[in-house]
């Protein structure tokens, strides 16, 4: 029986039981479904063994799609909980695990895999390649990626969640502060979607330096594709102290180790110091892709070429050089001393300098052009002005005399989801709106589109800024309630208030994607914004082999070149090309991992170690395969390429789509 | 008219509920370090507010100048690489805003780090250590230990000594000046100091657990003649801390105000080895090395 009950949720209460029989639920509804409409072959030959970069971003897309309604959900509670004194909606056990889950799977499974979506759709296309350097091994990550996310997701009915915070500062992150199996979730989900973070890492990197078409060097790339390099290259430095990091605290936790114990010689600051090694540039590596999709939209939507490319690309590398130079800033309060403090807090506010770079150039980039109020230009200008607020606020906290006041306060709160959600998730919004005819065929409905933005803007704005000031009239982050005589009600209903609008801003893109579903026209060419880049000088929507003839580059707006300079981007005849097969191995290691991250967050031994096996098995059967992938015969391309109906390159319709 | 008065009206009251009855806790400072902490916030609230108001007029300028309905349907935008002479100004301004708040926040960093001057007393030594979820205060020059309440004297320096028998909490008086962490294998050192007597609030500002948010203490400041009276008061009054007494304190839990005569550093001390926080142990008179720490142990 004692075995048993370490699976049973250790503080459940009503609202648990009603999610696990809705997770239930759903789940048997969507077998039922699927094997009802037949869709399990479909499902298995497209979906779950493709190695095909588009698919992937797509689940990649829809898994952060899901994920984000999560968090939201855990955001919606927490804000409810708060929207009042004394209120009795969670109690403190609930609400901690609930802010916790929050952070993690935002950060971690949703703005992770919302990134890697656009990398792995855009990237290619923009480079002119036919897939990633190993398609196998993105398949791989996409996997990882999800069995940690499903792993960390049924947290919350099998054992119960994380309850020490999405940082899990040790000790309390430990076996003595922390006895339910919830941090193990955190330890293993983390560390399982971390290798696949880390494996894109090295495959975008390979892509992006191996395989870009002919003519376009470096300082041609677009630079969204920029924005992806400097990322990846941030995660290959940053990911692997995340992993040893997650491998000490896992064997704290599991075998009774001593690396953050504050007995035995343990260092608990050692935790904090570890994580933030990782954590600051973890920041740089969502925010970065973001600015890469501003910029792409931007220079889209005022019909201008993006200005000062070069400061553009420098000003990143300067990012990611000093991401990995700030981490302490996290804790300016650990008591280091002044002149430690001086230090970081210098290298802090040095980063303004190049992020106000790209503000300046995204403004020049306008200047004279032509602006159209899109939908993703409409995000981009929300973005700009509300960015600052949360970069200048940035600088503040970067006074390391002055975040002894702020910090663990809501100003910090405030901080943070003032650069993530204007940052990255506006961004993550505006891609979405603005790739979704590329790969779907068919365009976002624009009105709606406009709802969503306002709504989402005026809710960020309402359920946000009052954190700056409740922060300073001390009110500390991760409290779970507070008493009337602190003052603290008005503002936090004014807060409450806006995160409802915010939620019912991301019910309108759901209900969005319905009705363009249903009601936008499929004849939208290939370039239905006009845009000036690679991507969108192929079919819509995009062939499995993405370019029929490899494109010749002559700047990094080639298809800008091709619609206005009468640059020839497809020379030469249409050839065999050389494409990977498809492979269910990811999937079933994927499946594999699972079971191994289950065993060892309960600490079941024998399948624990069966699972590892087997993921060594199924490494040693990949380096024993032979695979040389497949071709398509030319024949067969020249049929698909009919079937467009419009031969790329000589394209003159682009022209007569472009008003939205 | 009337949506124009409604609009008014909603305009001054969103004013008057963000303006507030009363300033700010971390504004209204009632001691020398958070005087300069809340100068550092006003001067950087005066100029993050230009530079974002400076990027809103650009960008509302830019566009209104430039939109597309306003433009001729023939219209081509230039192609324009970028400007030297603009980008340096764009790198130039924020340089030159970050190196003034540099040199600002290495100043405060200092002075925040040491003893508040200007004092003709000896610091007050006090050391706050937390435990799930209560703050127990030891007052070694006193003789005396108090749970959850801190009566300091006005216009002394206090050097508050942080640790944790558990999580890593931090010890925050808003008024007084920004916290710092209490950690369990060493000991942090918090220089503060009161100006006027007055009641104010105290907190665990870091995320420690389920009893997290009512881990909070009250803080009376009094002036020197009232605080002796108290501590005499405390001797005549209070029961002895024992060994056994403060192991049940230890226990997780919620306790409200207690007094104590002697102080548990004597059976317990601070975990206080060196973890090589240089900069501010230079600073100051106490620990600097084994030898001096031992010393300065058997000072108490």
């Amino acid at each position: 029986m004692e075995f048993f009950e370490r699976f049973a949720v250790p503080h459940a209460s009503p609202m648990i039981y009603a999610s696990m029989v809705a997770i239930a639920l759903v789940s048997i509804g969507i077998v039922v479904g699927i094997t009802y409409f037949k869709k399990w072959g479909y499902l298995w030959r497209e979906w779950f063994t493709t190695v095909d970069h588009k698919k992937i971003g797509i689940m990649y897309l829809i898994s952060a799609l899901l994920m984000l309604f999560r968090g939201g959900a855990d955001a919606i509670l927490m804000r409810a909980q708060l929207s009042a004194p004394e209120m009795k909606l969670l109690d403190a056990q609930h609400y901690n695990e609930i802010f916790t889950t929050h952070g993690v799977v935002m950060i971690i499974f949703m703005a992770m895999p919302f990134i890697f979506a656009f990398m792995n759709l855009i990237v290619p296309l923009q480079i002119g390649a036919r897939d990633v350097a190993f398609p196998r091994l993105n398949a791989l990550s996409f996997w990882l990626f999800f069995a940690g996310a499903m792993l960390f997701n049924i947290s919350f009915v099998v054992g119960g969640s994380p309850d020490a915070g999405w940082t899990s500062y040790f000790p309390l992150a430990g076996n003595d502060f922390s006895t339910s199996v919830g941090t193990n979730y955190y330890m293993i989900a983390i560390q399982i979607s971390g290798i696949g973070s880390l494996m894109t890492g090295i495959n975008m990197i390979t892509t992006i330096l191996k395989m870009r078409a002919p003519g376009m060097t470096l300082m041609k790339m677009p630079m969204f594709t920029w924005s992806a390099f400097i990322a990846n290259v941030i995660i290959v430095f940053a990911f692997p102290v995340l992993t040893i990091a997650l491998l000490m605290g896992t064997t704290d936790r599991l075998f009774g180790t001593n690396f953050f114990t504050t007995t035995n010689g343990g260092m608990d600051m050692l935790w904090a110091n570890f994580f933030w090694v990782w954590g600051h540039p973890e920041v740089y590596i969502l925010i970065l892709p973001a600015f890469g999709i501003y910029s792409e939209v931007i220079s889209t939507f005022s019909s201008r070429n993006l200005y000062g490319y070069k400061s553009m690309v420098g000003s990143m590398v300067l990012i990611s050089l000093l991401s990995f130079l700030v981490w302490t800033h996290h804790f300016f309060t650990m008591g280091q001393g002044a002149l430690t403090n001086s230090i970081f807090s210098i290298t802090t506010m040095a980063i303004a300098v190049p992020t106000g770079v790209k503000i300046f150039n995204w403004l020049f980039t306008m200047y004279k052009g032509k602006i159209r109020f899109t939908v993703p230009m409409l995000y981009s200008l929300g973005f700009i002005p509300l960015f600052t607020v949360g970069g200048v606020t940035g600088v503040m906290l970067a006074m390391s005399a002055a975040d002894y006041q702020f910090h663990n306060t809501m100003f910090l709160v405030a901080h943070f989801h003032n650069t993530i959600i204007p940052g990255v998730v506006f961004a993550m919004l505006a891609g979405l709106t603005y790739y979704w005819p590329k790969f779907f065929g068919f365009m976002l409905n624009e009105k709606i589109g406009k709802i969503t933005f306002w709504l989402l803007t005026v809710g960020f704005v309402l359920a946000f800024f009052p954190m700056y000031i409740t922060g300073l009239d001390g009110q500390a982050r991760r409290m779970y309630t507070y008493s009337e005589a602190t003052g603290f009600a008005p503002l936090n209903m004014l807060s409450f208030v806006g995160a409802a609008l915010m939620a019912i801003g991301f019910v309108t893109i759901v209900y969005n994607i319905y009705y363009s579903f249903k009601n936008s026209p499929r004849d939208i060419g290939s370039d239905p914004w006009d845009a000036r880049s690679l991507e969108w000088a192929t079919h819509t929507p995009v062939p499995e082999y993405n370019f029929a003839r490899v494109p010749q580059v002559a700047s990094s707006e080639a298809f800008w070149d091709m619609k206005k300079k009468g640059h020839q981007l497809f020379k030469g005849e249409i050839k065999d090309i050389h494409m990977p097969n498809n492979s269910g191995v990811p999937f079933v290691m994927g499946i594999i991992f699972f079971i191994a991250g289950f065993s060892f967050i309960f600490a079941m031994w024998v399948p624990a170690v069966i699972a590892l096996i087997g993921i060594f098995v199924c490494m040693a059967l990949r380096s024993f395969e032979q695979d040389h992938g497949r071709h398509i015969h030319v024949k067969e391309i020249k049929e698909i390429e009919a079937q467009y109906g419009e031969v790329p390159g000589n394209e003159n319709r682009s022209h007569t789509t472009t008003r939205v | 008219m009337k949506i124009k008065w409604a609009l008014l009206v909603s305009l001054t009251s969103l004013a008057a509920i963000l303006a507030g009855c009363e300033p700010l806790l971390v504004l209204d400072p009632k001691g020398p370090q958070a005087a300069r902490q809340a100068g550092d916030i006003s001067l950087l609230i005066v100029l993050m507010a230009f530079i974002v108001i400076a990027v809103l007029t650009i960008l509302v300028i830019v566009l209104f100048k430039y939109r597309a309905s306003k433009m001729p349907d023939d219209y081509e935008p230039p192609h324009i690489e970028g400007n030297i002479w603009v980008e340096v100004i764009c790198i130039g301004i924020p340089i030159i805003i970050v190196a003034f708040l540099s040199f600002v926040s290495v100043k405060s960093n200092y002075i925040v780090e040491s003893a508040p001057t200007g004092y003709e007393e000896e610091p007050l030594v006090i050391y706050a250590s937390s435990s799930d979820w209560k703050w127990h205060f030891s007052y070694p020059e006193q003789n005396i230990e108090t749970v959850n309440y801190l009566y300091i004297p006005t216009d002394r320096p206090l050097e508050f000594k942080l640790y944790s028998y558990g999580p890593i909490t931090s010890f925050w008086i808003p008024q007084l000046g920004g916290q710092k962490y209490a950690m369990a294998d060493m000991v942090t050192t918090l220089h503060l100091a009161a100006d006027e007597p007055g009641e104010m609030l105290g907190r665990n500002a870091n995320f420690s657990g389920k009893g997290f948010a009512e881990n909070r203490f009250n803080v009376t400041a009094m002036s020197q003649k009232d605080f002796d009276e108290w501590v005499e008061e405390v001797h005549e009054t209070a029961d002895p801390l024992t060994e056994e007494e403060f192991n049940r304190l230890l226990e997780p839990g919620h306790l409200g105000q207690m007094t104590f005569t002697g102080t548990h550093l004597d059976f317990s001390p601070a975990p206080e080895h060196d973890h090589g926080s240089d900069a501010d142990e230079h600073e100051e008179h106490s620990t600097h090395d084994e030898t001096n720490e031992e010393s300065d142990h058997s000072g108490h």
